[in-house]
């Protein structure tokens, strides 16, 4: 494993700086506030004793909605054991946070929480990388909460995405909180795998996103047999 | 008696050019409407892309012929077309090798395979470098190569994401696909790759094994004396990489790969503004064996690239529609950037362009031959 000053570009730091992008995802991010790897523009490993390793990043995190990229400092911790533990990870960009998201926030909470019906979607995006304008702050939602998985599965051999929203259904609550019942599919860049997670959240915007429940859905192999067999 | 046989025979020889010139004129007007009516910026399921391929050899016999070198597993055509001009000096023409969709979910790859070809053929007869380079050269581009794989994604929704061939189990497994990517005979089976057959980089059961993978092996082994150049397109990363895909292993031209690599990606840059990284596999990406762009280097090939389209995340496999033209548009000049450069070097600019076939047409060439033969018959 590379220790000390690393490329870049090489996949030690990438990966390590995509766990920052879904560490501020779940620490800081909305329907309006999502977050990209825009460079790595430094870092450094090192084997902290027997416990595990640590990077220092220098990144460009770019916030997707309003078009904002800042440079910011990020440790991240990845620790070694029996188990598998998740990473930790400290990040100052301050600068990100500054855009003002709540009237936003606040009017997508009283659509969802004043709906006739409860509303679902699924695919999102599409087969052809579509997604309905209506249907953004699902896929975003999406993106939130499975944010909150990639980060806790995150190791230095994985690289992960969130490749589609497959389904989501808000559920009614006795609550302020919206809740929603989730099925989405991520994307290990390293495996090149697919893996299916279900979960249930909340959100609201004074509370952000709170997962109540995760599951890893089983790789279903007899789903991937040619159409016309049984 | 004599003036009205010939004036018979000479009008069955009209007759019978008119009746060529229509027939050949019909399939060309019809390939050519077809082609400027095909819209590069939407994504083609698998039939609509052989049909388009037909329409391309068609609207262009004198730029475009197409082969089928080999059959999927499940025996659909392999097809690819050859872009080339005629070589009037009768040299020995070298080669570029481009194939796209290896990997089936990787949809921008064959949108830009058919992006490419559609670009050479809107802009030869008005670019001399191009006309030049296509004198010296011939591109063959495969859009297609895991057609299978391809037309699974096109199902339903659940098999959109789907990477593999579609070859079935092992004897020792029970899913199906082979990642052909891996099954190259190039270090097979080392590194970056299961043999367990639900995974996505199964190897399958020994190099080679499987018929996609055979069939370009088998096509570009025979040519690979006149190869510069091998680009394989797949999605996603923005990354351009080069060979080997075992992390001890280093190509003998290592530094001029990098400042190749570097002056496309620098090119591609200029278009969008997208960042492309460029470097081995194990040190952007991660470590693997079996690729064909290792496969193509180690057989000699010179330049050997894999290209990683957009996006870095965002989207990755399900790249909105919106993105093709801009993400086709940088990766052209990617591609012509490392073709151009591998020209230059090979033929060091010493090839006078052609005049000849190029500015005077068929038609001309076939009026004056009346032209000639009728002053002949009446005289």
């Amino acid at each position: 494993m590379a220790t000390g000053e690393l490329n870049p570009n090489h996949y030690p730091a990438q990966r390590a700086a995509k766990v920052v992008q879904h560490y501020l995802t779940t620490r800081y991010g909305s329907p309006y506030r999502l977050f990209g790897v825009q460079k790595v523009h430094s870092g450094n490993a090192e084997d902290v004793a027997d416990t595990g390793r640590k990077y220092q990043l220098e990144i460009s995190v770019h916030e997707i909605i309003s078009n904002v990229t800042q440079t910011c400092s990020a440790e991240v911790f990845f620790p070694r054991g029996e188990t598998q533990s998740s990473p930790h990870v400290q990040a100052s960009c301050e600068e990100l946070l500054k855009t003002d998201t709540k009237a936003q926030e606040e009017a997508l909470y009283q659509q969802y929480k004043t709906n006739q019906g409860l509303l679902s979607s699924q695919r999102l995006p599409d087969s052809y990388g579509h997604i309905e304008p209506d249907m953004k702050p699902f896929w975003h939602l999406g993106i939130l909460a499975s944010s909150f998985i990639m980060l806790n599965e995150s190791t230095e051999n994985t690289l992960y995405n969130m490749a589609q929203v497959a389904n989501i259904t808000q559920l009614a609550t006795e609550n302020e909180q919206l809740k929603f019942d989730c099925h989405t599919l991520l994307h290990d860049m390293v495996s090149q795998e697919i893996i299916h997670w279900k979960m249930l959240f909340t959100w609201s915007p004074g509370e952000g996103v709170k997962v109540l429940q995760k599951e890893q859905l089983p790789h279903c192999h007899h789903c991937e047999k040619p159409p016309n067999t049984n | 008696m004599e003036k009205i046989v010939k004036l018979w025979v000479f009008g069955l020889f009209l007759l019978i050019i008119c009746g060529l010139e229509t027939s050949r004129g019909h399939g060309l007007v019809e390939g050519l409407e077809s082609m400027r009516n095909y819209d590069y910026t939407k994504y083609h399921p698998m039939d609509e892309i052989y049909e388009w391929m037909k329409d391309v050899e068609r609207g262009n016999p004198e730029l475009v012929s197409s082969a089928v070198y080999g059959r999927t597993y499940e025996g659909r055509n392999i097809t690819l077309l050859k872009l080339g001009l005629k070589n009037m000096e009768a040299r020995e023409k070298k080669v570029i090798w481009m194939d796209c969709g290896i990997h089936a979910r990787e949809w921008i790859a064959p949108a830009f395979c058919q992006w490419f070809v559609k670009e050479i053929v809107n802009s030869y007869k008005t670019n001399k470098k191009l006309e030049r380079m296509l004198q010296n050269l011939d591109i063959y581009v495969t859009p297609v190569i895991n057609v299978d794989g391809y037309i699974f994604t096109w199902v339903n929704d659940t098999t959109r994401l789907w990477r593999k061939s579609r070859s079935p189990p092992p004897a020792s497994g029970s899913c199906y696909g082979v990642d052909l990517n891996r099954n190259f005979n190039a270090n097979w089976g080392t590194v970056g790759v299961s043999f367990d057959s639900c995974s996505n980089t199964y190897c399958g059961t020994s190099a080679g094994s499987e018929p996609e993978a055979k069939a370009v092996m088998a096509f570009v082994g025979k040519m690979v004396n006149q190869t510069l150049c091998f680009l394989t397109i797949h999605s996603a990363g923005q990354l351009i990489l080069l060979p080997y895909g075992h992390p001890q292993i280093s190509a003998p031209n290592y530094d001029e790969l990098i400042s190749v690599g570097e002056a496309a990606a620098g090119e591609m840059k200029k278009v969008h503004g997208m960042n492309y990284t460029v470097g081995t596999s194990p040190q952007i990406l991660y470590a693997n064996s079996g690729s064909s762009r290792d496969w193509a280097r180690l057989l000699g090939i010179p330049f050997s690239y894999t290209f990683e389209l957009r996006d870095k995340g965002e989207f990755s496999h399900l790249l909105p529609e919106d993105q093709i033209q801009p993400a086709c548009e940088e990766a052209y000049v990617g591609a012509l950037s490392i073709i151009t450069y591998v020209h230059d070097k090979t033929f060091n600019n010493s090839t006078l362009p052609n005049r000849g076939f190029s500015l005077v047409s068929k038609k001309a060439v076939w009026s004056t031959v009346m032209a000639v033969f009728l002053t002949g018959v009446l005289v």
